[in-house]
């Protein structure tokens, strides 16, 4: 389900990075989500849908969890969920923000 | 409504529409169902078309609680709504959903497949909302799609052309505002018309593959664009407030704020009216023994039930304050960044930010606080939630505490004027439940309820002003639950133990309490509650609580025979000469922690599926509470001397 062999992306967007990594604000592309089937579904439905951009928003309090908008919504997961969703630069944000 | 008459003509209803009447043959009403993703605005609908006429019901062999509503329509025409469990899809994954899944397929045996379908969804998120039209429609009911929160999308620059959706899904689309009340009007004339759409065929167009998420995300998407879809703009003010409420430490603080403010509300507003109720139960009991004949009939009217009802009746304004306020924080969106801001606590504790919700319920209830667990996809997280929750300081046990602590507690002021030492006292009772939960807990999920770090997915809803109408019809809902509670469960106890305390007669009359049936069996139990501070009085007090807490009160009031209720000084004074400071703290102790709730144990048996839990949740709480309050007894002795 949705899932891609690594290094299939162009050099320049490393397969491995997640969504954990990514900074507040930084928009990206949802790539994969290396979830069991039945999680990874209700985050497609939530709008976690590869190919779908993704924007990290506020830390929780105290972390542990973040919000992130996607979708036209935004949703909490915990920062192991976040780590298993495998996300690709926007390359339109790559023109802006410099690597 | 007997649904074996239901369904036999319907199952040949469908196939062959044709032979029919306009009107449907089947002897039940119509019924149509209302259908959305959670947090778009389906209660606010099915409050606006039923009103007063509804009420909240469970499914047999699940929790999972359903409101079924009459619609108030112009003429006589009778269409009942059935307001479902919020799903994101037909692919069930929690209870409430599988609930949901099952009504609209026909597959649950005790209710009727419904005749009609009412989908609504949030305007401005139409992209994502509109994926759940596809499996609705597959289902080939007639339906009618509404696209809510049309005042948002208008004020956030969003645009969509309502009759080209029209057009591409074949069914009838309405741009409404459920909570201004917009657009109404035309799902009147659709419910009107249901009897006569039973008849159409349902509407064909091509759907995608139902269980491929991006296929049916794909075809949300096409259609968005054929409806000239314009997405509004962010909402700026979840935003801001977003920035306050999830803020490193403004959040956390605001947080703890709103939980310090929302019991001492509880206490200090309430008060008026509860001392205004007491007048009046007070009164009328005078003036009931004041106009009656002196007969044992006016006894049991008087001191058993018209005492042991009102003295319960008395803390209706304080359960609906309570209710109040977690309504308040729900329906503004709050209450899931309160989940999201707890959530990193919880999982300390092996729980997760969803079993917050419930959790903070059942400082009302535990109840529909055990039944709203079902939002917790993780069997064991939701089953250590259900074990906990009854151990949070739910309002039943406000009664005897308000009792003990007037009575025992001097009103010393510790904060100005603001917080004195009954208030900190009370307090540290909320933190009491609340911590033995914490404890309990970790036990649980360290040990029989042991699993793995569970996913934690919540959607932030905008923050909304809530509606008076959806206030205002909740707290209608829980005030009826508690009235029959008062008029049921605690009128029944009222009366049986008037009579226990008053047979066996002596020459014709009542014995002195002592040696009724009642104090006999205070008595035989006296042994077993004598090391925690108890005389056998409180002891039948304890027995005649187990059914439900608050019954302890008016107990007292017999027995001592004085009119029951907490603030009466007549009782403060008996019980204060009857039990000793530390055997009050004692009580105090036992009333936090012992499971004396019949409902909340039927509740439970009905969710865990037997009585394996329930009977393990009531055997570890009295354990807990025989325990915490021998520990208390010795201690507050040694310290009072």
């Amino acid at each position: 389900m949705a899932r891609r062999k690594r290094g299939s992306d162009s050099g320049l967007n490393p397969a491995h990075r997640t969504l954990a990594d990514i900074s507040r604000g930084e928009r990206c592309i949802l790539d994969r989500l290396d979830l069991p089937e039945d999680v990874a579904r209700r985050l497609m439905e939530m709008g976690f849908l590869p190919g779908n951009e993704v924007t990290p928003g506020r830390k929780a309090p105290g972390g542990g969890a973040r919000v992130f908008r996607v979708d036209g919504s935004e949703v909490a997961l915990r920062n192991d969920t976040a780590a298993r969703l495998y996300v690709r630069r926007d390359p339109e944000s790559d023109l802006v923000v410099l690597p | 409504m007997s649904s074996c008459h239901g369904d036999a003509p319907r199952a040949g209803l469908l196939p062959n529409p044709a032979i029919l009447p306009p009107q449907p043959a089947h002897d039940r009403p119509i019924i149509v169902a209302i259908v959305g993703p959670p947090n778009s605005g389906k209660s606010t609908l099915f409050n606006r078309l039923t009103g007063l006429h509804q009420k909240v019901a469970n499914f047999p062999g699940v929790t999972v609680e359903h409101r079924m509503g009459k619609a108030k329509l112009k003429d006589q025409h009778e269409v009942f709504l059935v307001d479902l469990p919020g799903v994101y899809s037909l692919n069930p994954r929690a209870e409430d959903e599988q609930v949901t899944h099952d009504v609209l397929k026909g597959e649950r045996p005790d209710f009727p497949k419904p005749d009609a379908v009412i989908l609504i969804l949030d305007a401005t998120n139409l992209g994502r909302h509109l994926v759940l039209a596809a499996p609705i429609l597959s289902l080939g009911l007639p339906i009618l799609i509404l696209l809510n929160m049309a005042d948002d999308l208008a004020v956030r620059g969003g645009k969509v052309d309502v009759s080209a959706l029209a057009g591409e899904l074949n069914c009838p689309v309405a741009l409404i505002s459920a909570t201004k009340g917009t657009g109404i009007d035309g799902i009147q004339q659709f419910l009107l018309g249901t009897a006569v759409r039973l008849n159409a065929p349902p509407p064909r167009i091509e759907l995608p593959v139902l269980q491929d998420v991006p296929k049916c995300r794909q075809w949300a998407a096409k259609l968005g664009v054929r409806a000239s879809y314009k997405a509004p703009a962010p909402p700026l003010w979840t935003r801001r407030l977003d920035a306050v409420f999830l803020h490193p430490i403004g959040g956390p603080l605001i947080f703890l704020a709103i939980v310090i403010a929302v019991f001492q509300s509880i206490f200090s507003w309430a008060q008026p009216v509860m001392n205004g109720l007491q007048q009046a139960v007070l009164w009328s009991g005078r003036w009931m023994t004041h106009v009656l004949p002196n007969t044992p009939w006016r006894s049991l009217l008087v001191d058993g039930v018209w005492s042991g009802v009102g003295s319960v009746v008395v803390f209706l304004p304080q359960i609906l304050l309570l209710f109040l306020f977690i309504g308040v924080l729900e329906d503004s969106g709050y209450l899931a960044r309160a989940a999201l801001i707890a959530d990193r606590t919880m999982a300390k504790i092996g729980l997760q930010g969803k079993s917050f919700i419930p959790l903070l319920s059942a400082y009302a209830c535990a109840v529909p606080a055990i039944m709203s667990t079902r939002v917790i996809e993780n069997k064991r997280d939701r089953m250590a939630t259900i074990m906990i929750a009854p151990l949070m300081t739910c309002s039943a046990r406000l009664p005897i505490y308000t009792l003990l602590i007037a009575a025992f507690i001097p009103n010393i002021p510790i904060l100005g004027r603001f917080f004195s030492l009954p208030a900190a006292i009370m307090l540290a009772l909320y933190a009491l439940g609340f911590l033995a939960a914490i404890a309990v807990a970790r036990v649980l999920k360290s040990t029989v309820l042991k699993s793995g770090r569970s996913s934690f997915m919540l959607e932030m809803p905008p923050y909304r002003w809530p509606t008076w109408q959806s206030l205002s019809l909740r707290l209608i809902d829980r005030g009826r639950v508690f009235l029959r509670r008062a008029g049921t469960v605690i009128f029944a106890v009222a009366v049986v133990l008037w009579v226990l305390a008053h047979l066996p007669l002596q020459n014709g009359i009542a014995p002195p309490i002592e040696q009724s049936y009642a104090g006999m069996v205070g008595k035989a139990i006296e042994p077993a509650i004598r090391p925690l501070g108890f005389n056998w009085k409180i002891g039948i007090g304890l027995i005649t609580s187990l059914a439900a807490r608050e019954v302890i009160v008016g107990t007292l009031g017999t027995i001592y025979g004085i009119e029951g209720d907490e603030q009466s000084k007549g009782l403060q004074q008996a019980i204060h000469q009857d039990l000793s400071t530390a055997g009050a703290v004692a009580l105090l102790i036992f009333f936090a922690f012992a499971m004396q709730c019949f409902s909340t144990l039927a509740v439970v048996k009905r969710e865990t599926g037997g009585w394996k839990w329930p009977i393990f949740q009531f055997s570890y709480m009295l354990a807990l509470a025989y325990c915490g309050s021998w520990v208390a007894y010795h201690v507050t002795n040694y310290f009072i001397g």
